[in-house]
């Protein structure tokens, strides 16, 4: 076997075999090999069994070249069929995806389900949903806060009606928590910051309410925001809260919806959406105007950031003794990639 | 024989020993007996066949005591006696413990009890404050997450998502009467109906020329003949000239079409019988008009 494996001695009938293997198992078996045009392989070689890389290269490129042709060539013939047919074909199938394929969760909310409409008209959020209580907001930070956390709570402040930002200055938050609820404050939020970006959240509901702590990933502000409107003003905005389908994905619907006055003024046209997007939480704030009844143009301004769900604990901040309803497990989740937990 | 000079002349000064740590200015001591920590004539535990030290243990306090009478004994060395938690009395003890013992280790153990006495009363005043819990992040996790962020975001589509849901909650009425569109929604409501009603009324008919079109047919044998078409208008005489005249543009047209679309013959004579039919309709509705020439034609 004198000649090399370059890209042109390849078109030649019988393509001398790398392995001194393969060569055998030709010679053994002759009627394995098809007609001189074509490449044909023993079923037991594969591209890596070859030991030179230029060569093993190179045949994987052939077969993928291979592969691309066969799908182009399946395609069409598909094409063809679906014309033939017409009208009978049968529909086009649907392209999996990750939500399509997603492990269903047995603990995904029926909208009818009476114990789950039970448990939400007894739990701590019964009091805002009942309109007993308004929402106030406290937002504070981690100690010494960084300009763009600073930033960053500032903002929240103007997107949420009646939040107050006040400087952390070493305090404990098992001590603050007190103060709050003797002046009235329903909700705590502390912005985590490490290495000068924002990247925690903990949002803790007041009257013994449910803790969550949350990631904090992608945060912009906006100045960094691309063609964005004017600042928000001072009404309410509405509230929309996309995909929160499970019973956790629902308290999660609750803790947010609550952060926000129960009557959004239409005249403010601004609109807050969390979206739930494969355990992300995305958060947007847009003003919005109908041109037509088919069509809403929407603007972005305000800041956006996306959650992720660290930990649910029963009752105020207490990392020690609290009790966790839901802590995020890495490995829970590594095994199977199509299954989420809100 | 235990010959301090000959061991501190050996490991302090001379050869190697293992406690030791050099440093530029200064050698220290890592001897967990060491009472000072600095590597000194005095202070060196192996050098000094007379040593005490004060040692610490889960905030216990003890006194290790080592003399010579039991140097050749290294697993009843040192001897343990446990200090008070009460500060006076415990220097009460060592001192106790201590008596007739060169002044350079004494002073040492009351120094070093008062030092870890008081790194004590700080540990417990720091577990009562605030206690920072630094939670490793791993690069791998964090790239991971991150990407599945973005994946995340793509499928999302928040654009469209929330400019459904607005759009939703505007046909449900949620926004009351602030916009003007429901009227627009009305309309158009009210125009599909129409055109749903004429289309029912339509296929009436057709069914009804269905039946009626063997007759008809053999009416019109010649067919595809605009003079026909507007002798059999004008048969049908009396209506209105505005509807005439457009009926007849459209079936103008319709003929007109008619040679370039072929395999259409069927339709003409059903479009006719339809025009009849409107026609009959028409002919009762609206005011009888003459022609202008009416040909002589039998039917």
């Amino acid at each position: 076997q004198g000649c090399t494996k370059t890209k042109k001695p390849k078109k030649q009938p019988k393509p001398p075999h790398e392995n001194g293997n393969d060569s055998m198992i030709e010679k053994t078996e002759p009627e394995h090999v098809d007609a001189p045009a074509e490449f044909s392989f023993p079923p037991t070689f594969s591209v890596s069994e070859i030991k030179n890389k230029q060569r093993r290269h190179l045949m994987f490129m052939k077969l993928k070249q291979e592969k691309r042709k066969q799908k182009v060539a399946m395609k069409k013939k598909k094409k063809k069929e679906r014309d033939a047919l017409g009208d009978k074909a049968p529909p086009k199938e649907v392209p999996k995806t990750i939500e399509n394929q997603r492990v269903y969760d047995e603990t995904t909310v029926n909208p009818e389900d009476e114990e789950v409409a039970f448990d939400e008209g007894t739990d701590e959020f019964s009091a805002y949903f009942n309109r007993l209580t308004n929402p106030k907001v406290l937002i504070t930070t981690s100690d010494r806060p960084r300009g763009r956390t600073v930033r960053f709570c500032n903002q929240l402040a103007t997107v949420i009606p009646d939040a107050h930002v006040y400087y952390r200055r070493g305090l404990a938050l098992k001590k603050v928590i007190p103060q709050c609820i003797a002046r009235g404050f329903t909700y705590l939020m502390v912005i985590n910051e490490d290495r000068k970006v924002p990247n925690g959240m903990v949002l803790c509901h007041l009257p013994d309410g449910p803790t969550a702590h949350f990631k904090v990933s992608s945060v912009r502000l906006r100045k960094e925001m691309k063609r964005r409107g004017k600042d928000p003003t001072e009404h309410s905005p509405e509230v929309i809260l996309n995909n929160f389908t499970t019973r956790l994905g629902h308290s999660m619907g609750r803790l947010f919806a609550a952060l926000f006055p129960h009557d959004p003024q239409f005249v403010g046209r601004q609109v807050a959406t969390f979206h739930n997007q494969r355990d992300f939480i995305f958060f947007r704030f847009h003003r919005y105007i109908f041109k037509n009844e088919k069509r809403v143009g929407i603007q972005e301004l305000g800041p956006r950031f996306t959650l992720k769900l660290r930990s649910l604990q029963k009752g105020t901040f207490d990392s020690k003794f609290g009790e966790y309803e839901w802590v995020l497990k890495r490995h829970e989740n590594d095994v199977c990639r199509r299954r989420f937990n809100l | 024989m235990q010959h301090d000079d000959v061991i501190w002349d050996v490991i302090g000064n001379r050869a190697f020993c293992s406690f030791k740590v050099k440093t530029k200015v200064q050698n220290f001591c890592r001897n967990e007996y060491n009472i000072t920590g600095l590597c000194n004539r005095s202070s060196c535990p192996l050098a000094n066949s007379q040593y005490a030290t004060i040692r610490e243990e889960k905030g216990q306090c003890f006194l290790y005591m080592k003399v010579i009478e039991r140097a050749a004994f290294p697993a009843r060395m040192w001897e343990k006696v446990k200090l008070s938690k009460n500060y006076e009395k415990a220097l009460e003890q060592i001192d106790q413990n201590l008596i007739y013992w060169p002044r350079f280790i004494r002073h040492k153990c009351k120094q070093r009890f008062t030092k870890i006495t008081q790194y004590l009363i700080r540990i417990r005043k720091l577990t009562l404050k605030r206690q920072r819990k630094l939670v490793p992040l791993s690069r791998k996790v964090e790239a991971r997450e991150k990407r599945k962020e973005e994946k995340a975001l793509i499928a999302a589509q928040l654009d469209n998502a929330i400019e459904k849901e607005l759009l939703e909650r505007l046909k449900q009425g949620t926004y009351g009467d602030i916009y003007n569109f429901p009227i627009h929604a009305f309309d158009k409501a009210l125009e599909h109906q129409d055109e749903e009603s004429e289309t029912d009324s339509e296929e009436e008919e057709d069914d009804e020329d269905v039946g009626k079109k063997e007759f008809v047919a053999e009416d019109e044998i010649e067919e595809s003949d605009l003079s026909d078409f507007e002798d059999m208008d004008n048969l049908k005489a009396g209506s209105d000239e505005h509807e005439e005249s457009s009926e007849e543009d459209e079936s103008e047209e319709e003929m007109e079409e008619e040679p370039e679309a072929s395999g259409s013959k069927g339709k003409m004579p059903l479009k006719g019988a339809v025009f009849r039919k409107k026609r009959a309709y028409v002919e009762i509705e609206y005011e009888q008009e003459m022609e202008p020439v009416p040909k002589s034609k039998a039917t």
